[in-house]
């Protein structure tokens, strides 16, 4: 006689009240495949804790995007974020489908240029770039966004020792109704500080000013403030215009969509409450197309959104190190993938999912990752199937942020998978080894034992 | 391990304890071994009859069994002697 399936014995205090206007059962819908390959098969090949991305997905959601906003807006061009996730498996996939790269550092440049970027198809970012690292994009003719007047005199010096214009734009921050306002990068538009720096630039003979940038901040869950942006940048650029008859050619408004993730302590989930690209675009293009650009003149509008491009692409794959009881009675699931993993988890509460096939008995858990830090908290209170040791796991939308920030702390970084668009399974990064990190390091000799 | 004397339960897996007016739930397995030791079976024999019936090892068993015998505890549904 077959034996049946063993499901560990549980027990269940029930609670008595009025039912909670929102107290349906949760049911965690197992993922057991991706794009058609079984997460065991994966697994067993690959390894455990795996992350694993989706071309398909990755390039599904890119059209989707780009379907939003050229459907309203003439002249669109993305940029891939690199910060987001900078595998250069992901980045060529982006780069294929025909966006250019955004870097915000000397390691994200030369990351786009080893990948087969051109130069002129590059957008330099963010607060740190060297004279050489500026040198080098200038040769290269990339579109520099200024941060800071260090950095524009450090490229006005540039451009008067060089044949070659700097092609730069400044990045405006705003007041755009959202709280934090990200005042730190760039110049400010409220007091009067970008339309110095723009002063200042068009006052320099060897500089050539294309553009306007913004980046209002991460995971904005409205549009309004989007449309605050593109009016503060458009009247900027007209008035430009109209004071030195000098077109811009772009108008770069960032990124910070939100993704389909859900946010701690907000209740409704992410899938429910996160803006759609048709949102964003037209908020931004509606905005941009009836400001008094002239006849013939809306500059081309570069988007820089990185999350909501690739979050859904990723998952991570795992099994259950071992389940335990706290004090206080909760349940306790240790997964082998903790916050060394999944950075985001800081910010997210994210979808955990079974990986096969569960009874409908949930019991109240916790998920913890497998450090020896009390730190380390990937979901502090679920109703949840009862997993077992061994049980295999999947957490879906974790493409955005977790290769970059992932930490090398008390163990060593998983392989990392992409499925193709015919299903076969290509490994995009190698997991780490000892001599991984040994190599880097050296003992003196008195040290020696 | 003995469970309290007056704990009500039923076929389909619920739990009464009169001294508490607490209820509560228990999956097919946890019903099973709340049964069993209700007829005042002893582990030995809980886990003989349970890796016949399930696909489980003794060895895995005896993990979940105690882990079980400890939520009965935090519950406070054994007697009090026993605990």
């Amino acid at each position: 006689m077959e034996k049946k399936v063993f499901e560990r014995p549980v027990i269940k205090k029930l609670s008595a009240g009025m039912p909670a206007k929102f107290g349906l059962q949760v049911r965690h819908e197992p993922v057991t495949q991706i794009d058609g390959v079984p997460i065991k098969t994966l697994m067993e090949e690959y390894g455990s804790p795996l992350f694993v991305y989706s071309e398909k997905k990755i390039r599904q959601t890119y059209k989707e995007a780009c379907r939003a906003f050229s459907s309203r807006y003439p002249n669109v061009l993305f940029a891939w974020s690199y910060k987001t996730n900078y595998l250069n498996a992901v980045c060529n996939v982006f780069h294929q489908e025909g966006a250019w790269a955004e870097v915000v550092s000397g390691f994200e440049y030369q990351k786009a240029l080893v990948n087969g970027v051109s130069g002129d198809q590059i957008i330099f970012n963010g607060p740190d770039k060297s004279k050489e690292e500026l040198e080098l994009a200038v040769q290269n003719r990339s579109l520099i966004h200024i941060d800071h007047f260090d950095e524009l005199y450090d490229l006005i010096e540039i451009g008067e020792n060089s044949n070659i214009k700097p092609k730069v734009a400044i990045r405006v921050n705003m007041d755009t109704g959202i709280y934090p306002a990200w005042d730190r990068f760039g110049f400010n538009y409220e007091n009067g500080e970008a339309w110095d720096a723009l002063h200042r630039i068009m006052h320099a003979d060897n500089l050539e000013l294309l553009g306007l940038h913004t980046h209002i901040g991460t995971y904005i869950m409205g549009t309004e403030p989007y449309k605050i942006a593109a009016s503060k940048l458009a009247e900027l650029a007209i008035g430009l215009s109209s004071k030195f008859d000098h077109q811009l050619q772009y108008i770069d408004i960032g990124g910070g969509f939100a993704s389909k993730n859900t946010l701690k302590g907000v209740y409704y989930p992410g899938t429910d409450t996160a803006p759609s690209f048709e949102d964003y675009a037209d908020a931004i293009t509606s905005v941009l197309i009836k400001a008094n650009f002239r006849h013939n003149k809306l500059p081309l509008l570069i988007l820089e959104t990185g999350r909501a491009l690739i979050d859904d692409a990723g998952y991570l794959a795992g099994t259950v190190i071992a389940t335990k009881r706290l004090a206080n009675g909760q349940r306790a699931t240790i997964l082998d993938a903790g916050v060394n993993l999944l950075f985001t988890s800081f910010w997210y509460d994210h979808d955990i999912r079974p990986a096969k096939p569960m009874s409908d008995q949930t019991e109240e858990t916790a998920f913890f990752g497998p450090l020896c830090m009390n730190i380390d908290v990937i979901r502090k209170n679920m109703m949840y199937p009862l997993l077992k040791k061994g049980d295999p796991y999947v957490i879906q939308r974790v493409g955005a942020y977790n290769n970059t920030q992932w930490l090398q702390f008390i163990t060593l970084r998983p392989n990392v998978v992409m499925i193709d668009e015919k299903g076969e399974t290509h490994l995009i990064r190698k997991k780490e080894t000892l001599q991984t990190l040994n190599k880097m390091e050296s003992v003196p000799d008195h040290l020696k034992i | 391990m003995k469970l309290k004397k007056n704990l009500a339960i039923s076929e389909t897996g619920f739990v009464f304890d009169p001294s508490t007016g607490d209820s509560y739930t228990l999956n097919t397995t946890g019903l099973e071994i709340i049964q069993m030791l209700r007829e005042g079976k002893n582990p030995e024999i809980i886990t003989r009859k349970m890796t016949k019936t399930y696909d489980v090892d003794a060895n895995t068993f005896e993990r979940y069994y105690y882990d079980f015998i400890g939520m009965l505890k935090q519950m406070q549904l054994v007697a009090p002697d026993e605990e």
